[in-house]
């Protein structure tokens, strides 16, 4: 493997934001088998294609998920990258690290591996990219006896789930993020690794609304912090922020003069529900008519939390668009408690309860979304043995297609047409 | 005595998951757990999260570009350990986080970091333009419709000043996925680049045999556009095998998922999408799913200025007239979608009107627009 010339991709080189092309060359020095990733994407640059092979299907003993196997289609003019195949890692519950760790981690793919990654994947893993078949099993061997480390999920299986950094470093977690990811990933380790469902399933745990880790728009179950009570409100310092001693949403905006604070324009106006007033020097906020939004919390960081009854709403079913769409996921649960005590047991019931119809019911390759819109949502409640309340929908139905069922009408579906006949000339 | 190929079951361990995430806590994280009171941005790209206790934690937030060698991971652990107790954290967007506990350890290691700058760039917070989430491209994946990681650098390189500074209305999260998977999952972004293919799939006769099971490559079409055939392969034998109504096709790839002798990657027939207007957020407005409004710009390596023009121009329009804290869709949704296209430059052509499932909600059923400069 030898140094391959890469015109194009040394243009991107140049510019301020860090360049991963002087970065694969940077660790070609040590892995010569990186010259051939440079070497290979130089020809996709300029064939404006790719050339790497579909799929191959590799993996550790025992497990089904966690490697994604990768072919390059022009094995001979590179072969430092003829098995090229992807480990994923499961990552630590919002992605602390200590460099201790990392150092190993990078030691171990030193060895086994091409020494690129991904820090870390869409769904959370760490990606260590490029290693070889005959590898998989001595990294895997060192990866849980040395590192005390485990692979994450690939296929039609539990997604290795992933969550927001909650009560680590943000006032705002109305729940414990990192520990509920952390029992349930342990709790379904066997669905992590096992592909046993019709397709994919993430799990995804966001502290409050904001939704850090997007998980209201990609994740099958979607756990979404929120509060029953009031909004707590420290009213001097809401006067701070009037008088322009606080910094006004957290100094997102300090880069220009958008002039001084005005809460009636920045706050009140842009509440959703127009909930909010001020009442001489006090605010006051309607909570029976607030919808949890955050804006008024993000502005004012210092004045407004979060209320104390404290817990999470649960959605279901989003996805990106392959096949028939995107989803956001849908309002299923409103309020749940998040409890540590009993082991997060009733968010394990409503999940388990989502799997045994998912699992007995969902087509080959269709997310729990799509299994919804196919059966309705009215009959996913049902099956969930869910109470419908109108917090489910946006707006009532516009069509009368109601589904009525026979048990649901007087006297039931069985006629006789010769009595009707006797009163109803044809 | 590590892995014995002869015996590879023995001393297995599996299922034992990831290791706890406290063990990873710097101290003053470790302390305050829960009991964060506020935090603030003092500059771009550094925080300071003040605990109840009084305790504060300073971060350091810098790019990376996703696709790092351990090189530079290990240059990271270096700077962790000189400055942060031997602890650091990466975020969703791919940025990594250098935390410490005073003012003083802070502006030491910003100061380390600014020597770094050309691998560790710090910014990203506030009404800026934050890392881009992104997939593999043609450095790794096997569906690609365009590279991910050189649009990424070459599209950051454009709004680097953003990311350096908090001067826009509001964020603006910029995402890359290289074909209509999704594995970066841009539906609901303010700006999302991505790669779309323009041909149909190819059948290769020869291969799909040993290769696809027929009715997982027939059903894999939304549109019922694969239908079986029997076909005469190069060999001269006749074989069971499929065939594609192009008229139906509408180029997700779903096919080449399931089955690998239908590849439809082309150099001409393959480009990039731009969708706008999405948000994940729940705050003020609902999340938004990112709309269409580039159907294609051909791909052009390495730089791919006509994709970092057009991008530079929408984010330069809008912070000019957009109002604090509204975010690029809620800014498309109050002036209307013909102003944004008017305002942009961007022609506005018939594929942005929906035809796909459900299209009816997006077009309009009112007397209520806007004259621009489509009415003719």
């Amino acid at each position: 493997m030898s140094k391959h010339d890469t015109p194009l991709l040394d243009e991107l080189e140049k510019g301020p934001w860090p360049s991963f092309v002087s970065d694969i060359k940077r660790q070609a020095e040590k892995k010569p088998e990186c010259w051939d990733i440079l070497g290979q994407l130089e020809l996709s640059y300029e064939e404006k294609i790719t050339h790497w092979k579909h799929g191959g299907i590799v993996g550790v003993f025992g497990y089904g998920g966690g490697i994604v196997g990768r072919y390059s289609d022009m094995p001979d003019r590179f072969p430092g990258v003829a098995h090229f195949h992807t480990v994923r890692v499961n990552q630590p519950s919002s992605k602390f690290y200590s460099t201790a760790k990392l150092r190993a981690i990078c030691d171990l793919w030193e060895k086994y591996g091409s020494g690129m990654t991904n820090m870390h994947g869409s769904t959370g893993d760490m990606i260590l990219l490029g290693t070889t078949t005959e590898h998989l099993e001595p990294l895997f061997y060192d990866l849980t006896h040395e590192l005390k480390q485990d692979l994450g999920g690939s296929g039609s299986n539990l997604r290795t789930p992933a969550c927001c950094l909650g009560k680590a470093r943000c006032e705002w977690s109305c729940f414990d993020t990192q520990a509920i990811c952390h029992h349930l990933t342990m709790h379904y380790q066997d669905e992590v690794h096992r592909p046993a469902f019709p397709y994919k399933f993430k799990f995804k745990f966001s502290g409050c609304p904001n939704d850090c880790v997007a998980s209201i728009a990609r994740s099958d179950l979607s756990v979404i912090g929120t509060w029953k009570d009031d909004i707590q409100i420290d009213q001097a310092a809401v006067q701070a922020y009037i008088k322009g001693e606080y910094k006004v949403n957290g100094g997102a905006h300090d880069g220009r003069d958008w002039g001084p604070f005005d809460i009636d324009k920045e706050v009140l106006a842009l509440c959703p529900t127009n909930c909010m007033r001020m009442n001489g020097d006090e605010l006051q906020i309607q909570t029976s008519e607030c919808t949890r939004c955050m804006h008024c919390i993000n502005v004012m960081p210092r004045a407004l939390k979060p209320g104390k009854e404290q817990g999470a709403t649960l959605l279901v079913g989003a996805k990106a668009p392959i096949l028939d769409g995107a989803q956001f996921a849908t309002m299923i649960v409103p309020f749940i408690k998040i409890d540590p005590e009993n082991e997060f047991q009733e968010v394990i019931d409503f999940i388990e309860n989502i799997w045994d119809w998912w699992m007995e019911n969902g087509k080959n390759r269709e997310r729990t979304g799509e299994a919804i819109q196919r059966i309705g949502l009215p009959s996913f409640l049902q099956i969930m043995n869910i109470e419908p309340i109108p917090q489910h929908i946006k707006e009532p139905r516009s069509n009368p297609y109601v589904f009525w069922k026979e048990e649901e009408v007087e006297g039931g579906w069985d006629r006789d047409i010769r009595e009707f006949r006797k009163r109803h000339a044809q | 005595m590590g892995y014995d190929p002869a015996n590879p079951m023995q001393d297995r361990i599996t299922d034992i998951g990831p290791p706890h995430y406290e063990q990873f806590f710097p101290p003053v994280i470790k302390a305050n757990y829960g009991k964060w009171s506020y935090h603030e941005i003092l500059a771009p790209g550094v925080l300071v999260h003040v605990a109840e206790s009084g305790d504060e934690c300073y971060t350091v937030r810098c790019a990376s570009a996703r696709l790092i060698s351990i090189e530079l991971i290990r240059e990271m652990c270096d700077v962790a350990d000189k400055h942060c107790d031997g602890f650091l954290r990466f975020t969703t967007r791919n940025n990594v986080e250098f935390m410490t506990d005073s003012k003083d350890r802070c502006d030491a290691l910003i100061a380390e970091l600014k020597e770094r700058s050309a691998r560790l760039p710090i910014g990203g917070t506030g009404a800026s333009i934050s890392n881009m989430v992104h997939t593999q491209g043609w450095v790794h994946c096997h569906t690609p419709a365009t590279d991910a990681s050189g649009v990424v650098k070459a599209v950051m390189d454009e709004l680097f000043e953003y990311f350096t500074s908090m001067k826009l209305p509001a964020q603006i999260r910029v995402a890359l996925a290289c074909c209509l998977n999704m594995c970066g999952a841009v539906h609901a972004s303010d700006i999302a680049v991505l790669g779309v293919h323009r041909k149909p799939p190819m059948v290769d006769h020869d291969a799909i045999t040993g290769l696809c099971e027929l009715p997982l490559a027939i059903s894999a079409c939304p549109l019922g556009a694969v239908k079986p055939k029997k076909v005469t392969n190069s060999k001269g034998e006749e074989i069971k095998s499929v065939q594609v109504n192009a008229e139906r096709c509408m180029f997700c790839g779903n096919c080449y998922t399931m089955c690998p002798a239908m590849p439809l990657a082309d150099p001409d027939g393959d480009g990039i999408a731009i969708l706008v207007g999405g948000k994940v957020s729940n705050a003020k407005s609902a999340p938004k799913f990112s709309k269409l409004v580039i159907p294609f710009i051909p791909n052009n390596p390495p730089r791919w200025p006509e994709v970092t023009s057009v991008i530079k121009h929408i984010v330069e329009v809008y912070a000019k007239d957009a109002y604090k804290y509204e975010r690029l869709g809620e800014w498309a949704e109050r002036i209307g979608w013909e102003k944004f296209f008017e305002k942009c430059d961007i022609p506005f052509t018939i594929k942005s009107i929906d035809d796909y499932r459900l299209a009816y909600d997006t077009w309009r059923c009112t007397t209520q627009f806007k004259f621009t400069n489509h009415i003719k």
